[in-house]
């Protein structure tokens, strides 16, 4: 190609024009400017040749003439600046603000997450791992708070306060239990999460607690003051009479204790009439009886 | 290489130039001053930079300050590549050249 087509000047241009060509195409083309960019390595390649044998008079004069050729004489180039900065020896004009690690914000999340085993040659400080346990707690203990000793895989314990009301699935977060943390930094955390036991009395809905209790005919027919457990001690409770199985009765304050700025839940208590087997009285009692004619299968065969 | 040297191999530049270089750190050369075939490099690109391209001399900082930081990232994936191709099998290195076709489109 004709070296003034390549730098864009006419023949007879002087030697300030095509110094200006030169810089206006280098700019856009310098190798150190654009690393890895090949387009631009040869382009500069060319515009570098073309202004070498141009801005040498005697050369110009020759080539103008047919004497030599556009590649001139060619000349093993210096050592790129590109080559030495990408190579290790580059960390000596790191950008400031790096401070020392080699690696930038962007990596860092890859490292938090790839386990720092692998890359024993880090000495870089990062904060250890947190942990993930899963601690069994009976229904009791969830309700009205408790201290539990967790075991530890590496034989260890540690205890783990369980707040009262704490619910299923519940995670409780221990500062500083988790792995320990690299090069002076801080410790991860323990991730343990709560699994609540049932009960074979006590459900649990939101604040509040649900149970049945079995009552006699006449505790319910005639109403009776009984003594009921709940997990915060035994309470005595009145049946009103007339009461039946699915009779729910409140126990107001008897659910989840009351914590922070939420209120105790309730205890809600549905009965269930019992007949004692053995009693032989009652089935005579019921045939000297006359029939009523109450029909309590109305409203289910309507439904059906 | 011993400043005698530097300006020996660069022809054409002045040694106030060369120590003003040094006194500001844009070049930053061992005790001595011994000048790694980087300081020399990055002379060259000096000269380039304010001969070549014209840049002021209030300017180079910030073009100086880019470049570093254009290694820097260059220089981490290049690292990044080495970490890569020791640890990932054939398989994942082509699976994550494809990945990376993919979302530069």
């Amino acid at each position: 190609m004709d070296l003034y087509e390549t730098l864009g000047v006419s023949r007879d241009a002087d030697a300030d024009a095509i110094k200006r060509a030169y810089r206006k195409l280098a700019k856009t083309s310098h190798p150190d400017l654009n690393p890895g960019n090949k387009v631009a390595e040869e382009r500069f390649k060319t515009i570098s040749q073309a202004y070498e044998l141009l801005s040498d008079p005697a050369k110009r004069t020759r080539y103008d003439a047919g004497e030599i050729d556009d590649s001139g004489a060619e000349r093993a180039p210096p050592p790129r600046y590109s080559s030495q900065a990408e190579a290790a020896g580059g960390r000596r004009y790191q950008a400031s603000g790096a401070d020392g690690g080699d690696f930038s914000d962007i990596f860092e999340a890859y490292f938090r997450h790839a386990g720092a085993d692998g890359f024993e040659g880090m000495q870089r400080s990062s904060r250890g791992q947190d942990r993930s346990y899963s601690l069994d707690v009976d229904f009791l203990d969830a309700v009205c708070g408790a201290t539990r000793r967790l075991a530890l895989p590496d034989g260890k314990g540690i205890d783990v306060k369980i707040p009262a009301g704490i619910d299923d699935g519940q995670i409780l977060r221990l500062k500083g239990q988790g792995s320990p943390g690299r090069n002076g930094a801080d410790a991860g955390d323990a991730l343990i999460e709560v699994h609540i036991r049932p009960h074979p009395v006590f459900r649990r809905e939101a604040d509040n607690l649900l149970m049945e209790l079995p009552v006699t005919l006449s505790e319910a027919v005639l109403g009776s003051k009984v003594d009921v457990p709940t997990p915060t001690g035994t309470v005595a409770m009145t049946i009103p009479g007339g009461s039946d199985t699915g009779t729910k009765l409140r126990l107001r304050g008897r659910g989840i204790p009351a914590r922070g700025t939420r209120l105790a839940g309730d205890l809600y208590v549905t009965l269930r009439v019992v007949l004692n087997p053995d009693d032989t009285t009652l089935a005579g009692f019921l045939r000297t009886r006359e029939p009523d004619g109450f029909d309590p299968r109305v409203k289910l065969r309507e439904q059906v | 290489m011993t400043r005698d040297e530097v300006l020996h191999a660069v022809p054409g530049l002045p040694a106030e130039r060369l120590d003003l270089w040094v006194a500001r750190a844009w070049v930053r050369p061992d005790e001595g001053p011994i000048f790694a075939d980087i300081d020399v490099a990055r002379v060259r690109l000096l000269v380039v930079l304010q001969d070549d391209m014209e840049i002021e001399p209030t300017s180079v900082p910030v073009v100086l300050s880019l470049l570093d930081q254009l290694y820097d990232a260059r220089r981490q994936m290049r690292l990044f590549r080495e970490a890569l191709e020791t640890v990932a099998t054939a398989d994942q290195r082509a699976a994550m050249a494809e990945l990376l076709r993919r979302l530069s489109r």
